[in-house]
């Protein structure tokens, strides 16, 4: 076999090089539609990738650890031990980077002016840093010094609806495991700015010792934020740390907890698909038309190398061939391209301009283009596969020549 | 032994409305080792017999065996095995590849069987030498005059030691001299290596080289003479 491959990739890069410009023009639209598809594939994973991020910054974490009926009813009464034994152990495992256990319960919060339905959030500050969980801007007053800290830490928009302000005073109310309301003043010592107006009215921080004794669950935590810094990866790593909580706890990964980010992102990752396709598709036509032109003029001599004897299915072998190196060729082109290009835009695109637009899709108004290896192998793939496809009807047409003819084709 | 044998081979051809006759019912016996011109005006049959010899061209009724094969009965495939591993081809027009030099056009057939590196080198010379191209073996066939590009068809055509050489017009393109050369050594071909000759041809010259000349009209065999061969005239 290794022969018979040799004379007809001979025969193919030659007979490449017999129009130099023809090739030459062939090579750049392929190069630039690989580009093209590797451009716009790391503008979309840019976006989505802060999309994602963002939404896991909210939730946070990729992975979630919680009683068993803690989903259904998120109060007090399904909380959990601090984690021990094998849970502890995976949670201190690579890939997991971080992890933090939080008190999370709904509650009431009034000033002297309003009331509020939010989410009271009882976190230990050092692990939520860990975690990456800290409210992004903290614009009056400070954040919690540690998990034994008494002040409270509001967002922005809640403030303004509360009609209250730093330094003040209000009274938050929760369900404690006796069914009993629990309620505690606390002074407002932060005020933080969050993405969303939604996540600023939502969230309410207060220190996790002093929760847990307010609302007198002890040691007791509503759940467990574990990271890995990769969202992707996930299904990956998450059923170990299943395994290791065991049938008393839910481990859940963010695609479960977050449905419609899960939905965004494989709607995106399909959008990445079908454009590299499509754009692959317009240039397969004119991968078809070289490959036609090229087999059109070489009648004779593909008559004269059947008569010869050589089998159709080498004579495939042949075109295609040729039409692998091209599309090698421009894949490479492409690749190079599209690496110049995108390695120093990574520091970000400005998109100002259309911020506020992006703001409500979870998105920040600078843009971070990210060149991934996923990216450029899917690219690689749909171009050599839909190309080779392409390539073979003139190639099976060319197997198919009568000899006879061919030979007197002038 | 017979190399050919064809029985009742008809074949007929559409050109519009028109039905041209290109064999009709045409019996032939070529023996092994014999060296057999095809004569006849343009149209009575001779390339047709020729391409149904070597398997290019499939009759319409009769029966025709080239050696073991009943070509007749060979799908596409075993025909083009048959054409690869029995047959040495010719053509008027050279007919080489253009992007490979002469040692590469000639090493092709080679290659395609599966031939070793080492004895295609071997063989590639030798055949060179013996039609007389060493020393152009690097050239590409635009750089080579029509008498070396049909040398190197030549020594292509018997590079594979094949049994049978078909040729179709072979120095219809060539001068006196490079023709009475070429017809040389189909001469010193068939009688140092015992390979068969068919040669389709309506030049007299090549003709007077044939120990048998068959003259074909309107697809039928109108004679069939076995002659003392003449050298061509220079």
């Amino acid at each position: 076999m290794a022969v018979p491959l040799r004379v007809i990739g001979t025969l193919a890069w030659r007979n490449l090089w017999r129009n130099h410009r023809r090739t030459l023009i062939m090579l750049l639209a392929i190069a630039i539609g690989v580009w093209a598809m590797i451009f716009m594939s790391a503008l979309m994973r840019g976006m989505t990738d802060e999309m994602i991020d963002n939404g896991l910054h909210n939730l946070p974490g990729e992975v979630q650890i919680h009683a068993l009926r803690y989903r259904a009813d998120p109060s007090v009464v399904n909380s959990m031990a601090l984690p021990s034994g094998a849970l502890a152990k995976a949670l201190q495992q690579a890939p997991v980077q971080a992890w933090s256990a939080r008190v999370r319960v709904p509650a009431v919060i009034a000033s002297e002016r309003d009331s509020r339905g939010v989410t009271l959030l009882g976190v230990d500050p050092a692990t939520e840093a860990l975690l990456g969980a800290w409210p992004e801007e903290i614009v009056q007053g400070r954040f919690l010094q540690d998990e034994h800290d008494r002040g409270l830490v509001i967002g922005m928009k809640l403030a303004q609806k509360l009609q209250t302000g730093l330094g003040k005073r209000v009274v938050l109310m929760s369900q404690d495991p006796g069914n009993d309301v629990a309620d505690w003043g606390m002074r407002v010592v932060g005020i933080y700015r969050a993405r969303l107006e939604s996540t600023e009215e939502q969230f309410v921080y207060a220190g996790r010792s002093l929760v847990q004794q307010k609302l007198g669950i002890g040691a007791q935590v509503s759940e467990i934020a574990v990271t890995a810094r990769d969202y992707r990866g996930v299904p990956l790593w998450y059923p170990q740390l299943a395994s290791a909580a065991g049938e008393t706890l839910e481990v859940m990964p963010w695609t479960e907890l977050d449905s419609f980010l899960a939905t965004y992102l494989s709607v995106q990752d399909g959008f990445s698909l079908i454009f590299m396709v499509v754009v692959f598709l317009v240039l397969s036509f004119g991968l078809v038309n070289t490959l036609a032109m090229a087999v059109f003029e070489r009648v004779r001599e593909i008559g004269l190398m059947q008569a010869l004897g050589m089998p159709p299915t080498m004579i495939i072998g042949q075109l295609l061939l040729e039409s692998l190196y091209l599309l090698l060729l421009g894949l490479a082109l492409g690749n190079l391209l599209a690496l110049l290009s995108i390695k120093p835009l990574e520091s970000g695109i400005d998109i100002s301009s259309v911020a506020q637009g992006m703001e409500m899709m979870g998105m920040g108004s600078i843009l971070y283009p990210v060149l991934s290896v996923q990216d450029m192998l899917m690219s690689t793939a749909v171009v050599i596969v839909l190309g080779l496809l392409a390539s073979l009807l003139p190639a099976w047409r060319a197997a198919r020549l009568d000899p006879v003819r061919a030979l007197n084709t002038i | 032994m017979s190399a050919i044998s064809c029985r009742r081979l008809c074949k007929t051809f559409r050109q519009g409305e028109e039905v041209i006759i290109g064999l009709d019912q045409v019996d032939l016996d070529v023996e092994e080792g014999s060296f057999v011109c095809l004569s006849g005006p343009s149209g009575s049959g001779k390339t047709t017999l020729l391409n149904a010899m070597g398997g290019l061209d499939t009759p319409d009724e009769g029966e025709i065996t080239v050696g073991q094969y009943r070509v007749d009965q060979l799908s596409k495939s075993e025909l083009a095995d048959m054409r690869l591993h029995s047959i040495g081809f010719v053509f008027q027009a050279y007919n080489l590849i253009p992007v490979l030099s002469a040692r590469e056009n000639v090493e092709f057939v080679m290659q395609v069987q599966g031939v070793p590196a080492a004895e295609r080198g071997v063989r590639v010379r030798e055949v060179l030498a013996e039609v007389g191209l060493q020393g152009l073996e690097g050239r590409l066939p635009g750089e080579m005059s029509g008498g070396q590009q049909q040398r190197v068809a030549v020594a292509r055509a018997i590079a594979n030691q094949p049994a049978l050489v078909l040729a179709d017009e072979p120095t219809a393109n060539l001068d006196t001299r490079s023709a009475a050369q070429l017809m040389d050594l189909f001469v010193s071909l068939n009688r140092d290596l015992g390979i068969t000759f068919v040669i389709a041809t309506h030049d007299t010259r090549v003709m007077n080289y044939a120990r048998r000349l068959i003259r074909m009209r309107d697809g039928k065999i109108v004679s069939d003479e076995r002659q003392q061969p003449q050298a061509m005239a220079q």
